[in-house]
């Protein structure tokens, strides 16, 4: 197995706007590790993780695969193998469970395929995937009955019925209470390491970022300015990505909400 | 304090002298068209009784004739709405700045969209008429084809108001553009252009009785019929019976569209 999961190589993202989101950045995604990036609203973690399966084009340089492709010649297949769970879970609320699980198997169908349902082999995958995030006994329910906790559940399905390599997860606790935030995020720890999935996880709260990343890059305007292990992340290292300000004992909330 | 209240007294103002516009305008288009005619009305009043008094009472004699035009008329509006739901999907699709591939194409199909809306089905069943002859058939088509314009449109802004978020969580898994429609918007939309096109069935049955008028086929073929002959017990008849389909139509088809919510 290769050391990395992803190769970052000199990624750049300017918008059409004129918004500069992301510096060149070079990193390996270590595979089989539980990454974390870390930064304020606005410090291009989205737009970095997004760019590690073309739901963002660089505008200059490359991501490639552990095998050294880049991901844009061989997108369909990297994005199959590639599961991703979202802020706002983007479930389709009028589907079921299940139905929206399903979806997580799109990229391994031709178009005319998927008219047809899926097999029993793959149904019963999602229904395993449902079972994992212990949601089986929702799995005909319509996902907009669902609690935010459940749904983002269900995301989490989604993305293991794809039976992924790499899991990204943007944010993916930042819309769920703190209790729920903790055992969303424990459970979808807890799957990547059991299944050895490398995982990229953006996060803004440093308390879980120290909690459960083995390594963790920080990020402020659209650069990286840490880059280690959470025992590395001092004082110092907060400041860099939050500014002085997050470390003033008046205003810790507006860090660790 | 004083600014505020003559900011109020302005807005209120505005609001009436546009109110006024709206009220002239109206008396305008009235005057216009001829409407404040006393004389035509005085001498077209006892004409309309006369005409009321033939129509009563209705005469149901014929009743038996009017049953296959009736299925007819009821099997146009199917057919059609099919028709055009089946020629609108596609167009719809092009037509969604969301979806569409090319801006080239959204603009290409949107203005075939307009171009089928504008010309009337009375026009269409008329070209259709002189094209394929009298029968239910030149109906179905000019009722498909100006409804894929209505239809079509409607689809499109479904379309166009689906979620974006589920749309990029199928992208993301690797779904093809063909999938990201069937998989991520149609599913979300479907109860919406399920209800566009039963609203358009109940439509399509009253617009194919008078589609009738020019020779396409139903019960709208009786009816100029009536009329030619002079006949208005016969023709308040067959006016009652459409009368009485249409409201079991629309009963049917506002049932349907409340079984989808």
């Amino acid at each position: 197995m290769p050391e990395h999961a992803l190769r970052i190589a000199d990624v750049a993202v300017t918008y059409p706007n004129g918004t500069v989101a992301l510096q060149p950045t070079r990193l390996d995604i270590a595979a089989g590790a539980f990454t974390v990036l870390l930064g304020p609203s606005g410090a291009g973690k989205s737009t970095l993780l997004r760019s590690m399966n073309g739901l963002v084009r660089p505008t200059q340089g490359q991501v490639l695969t552990a095998e050294g492709t880049p991901i844009l010649r061989a997108l369909r297949a990297h994005r199959a193998r590639t599961g991703m769970v979202f802020q706002q879970h983007q479930l389709i609320g009028r589907l079921t469970a299940l139905g929206n699980v399903m979806t997580g198997r799109l990229g391994y169908h031709s178009g005319l395929r998927s008219l047809w349902p899926l097999s029993r082999a793959e149904k019963r995958l999602a229904l395993e995937a449902l079972d994992r995030v212990g949601l089986l006994d929702r799995a005909l329910h319509r996902a907009d009955q669902l609690s935010g906790g459940q749904q983002q559940r269900v995301g989490i399905a989604r993305a293991l019925a794809q039976q992924p390599r790499l899991i990204l997860a943007d944010e993916p606790v930042a819309s769920l209470d703190p209790a729920t935030a903790a055992r969303v995020l424990e459970l979808l720890h807890g799957i990547c390491i059991a299944d050895g999935i490398s995982a990229v996880v953006s996060l803004h709260q440093i308390e879980f970022a120290r909690r459960f990343a083995d390594r963790i890059i920080g990020l402020a305007g659209g650069e990286v300015v840490f880059d280690g292990p959470p025992t590395a992340l001092d004082d110092d290292a907060i400041a860099r990505i939050y500014g002085a300000a997050a470390l003033s004992p008046q205003a810790p909330e507006e860090i660790f909400a | 304090m004083e600014g505020i209240l003559r900011a109020e007294a302005a807005a209120r103002h505005r609001t009436a002298l546009s109110a006024l516009a709206v009220v002239v305008v109206c008396l305008a288009a009235l005057g216009l068209t001829g409407f404040f005619d006393a004389q035509r009305f005085a001498e077209g009043i006892p004409a309309l009784v006369q005409l009321t008094d033939e129509m009563i009472p209705p005469d149901f004699t014929r009743w038996r004739f009017w049953l296959r035009p009736l299925l007819d008329t009821l099997a146009m509006s199917i057919a059609g709405t099919a028709l055009a739901v089946v020629l609108s999907l596609p167009l719809a699709l092009l037509a969604a700045p969301n979806i569409s591939p090319h801006p080239l194409l959204l603009a290409a199909a949107r203005m075939l969209l307009s171009a089928l809306r504008s010309v009337p089905e009375i026009i269409m069943g008329i070209i259709f008429v002189a094209a394929v002859g009298f029968g239910a058939l030149p109906g179905v088509l000019a009722l498909a084809l100006h409804s894929v314009g209505m239809v079509g449109k409607f689809y499109a802004e479904a379309i166009e108001h689906a979620d974006p978020m589920p749309i990029e969580a199928a992208r993301a898994a690797g779904a093809s553009p063909l999938q990201v429609v069937t998989h991520a918007v149609l599913p979300q939309v479907l109860p919406q252009l399920a209800d566009v096109t039963i609203y358009r069935w109940e439509y399509h049955f009253r617009a194919s009785a008078v589609l009738g008028i020019v020779g396409a086929g139903g019960i709208g073929f009786e009816l100029i019929a009536a009329l030619r002959l002079i006949d208005y017990a016969q023709v308040s008849a067959i006016l009652l019976a459409i009368l009485a389909c249409v409201v079991v139509v629309d009963a049917l088809g506002s049932a349907l569209r409340k079984r989808l919510k």
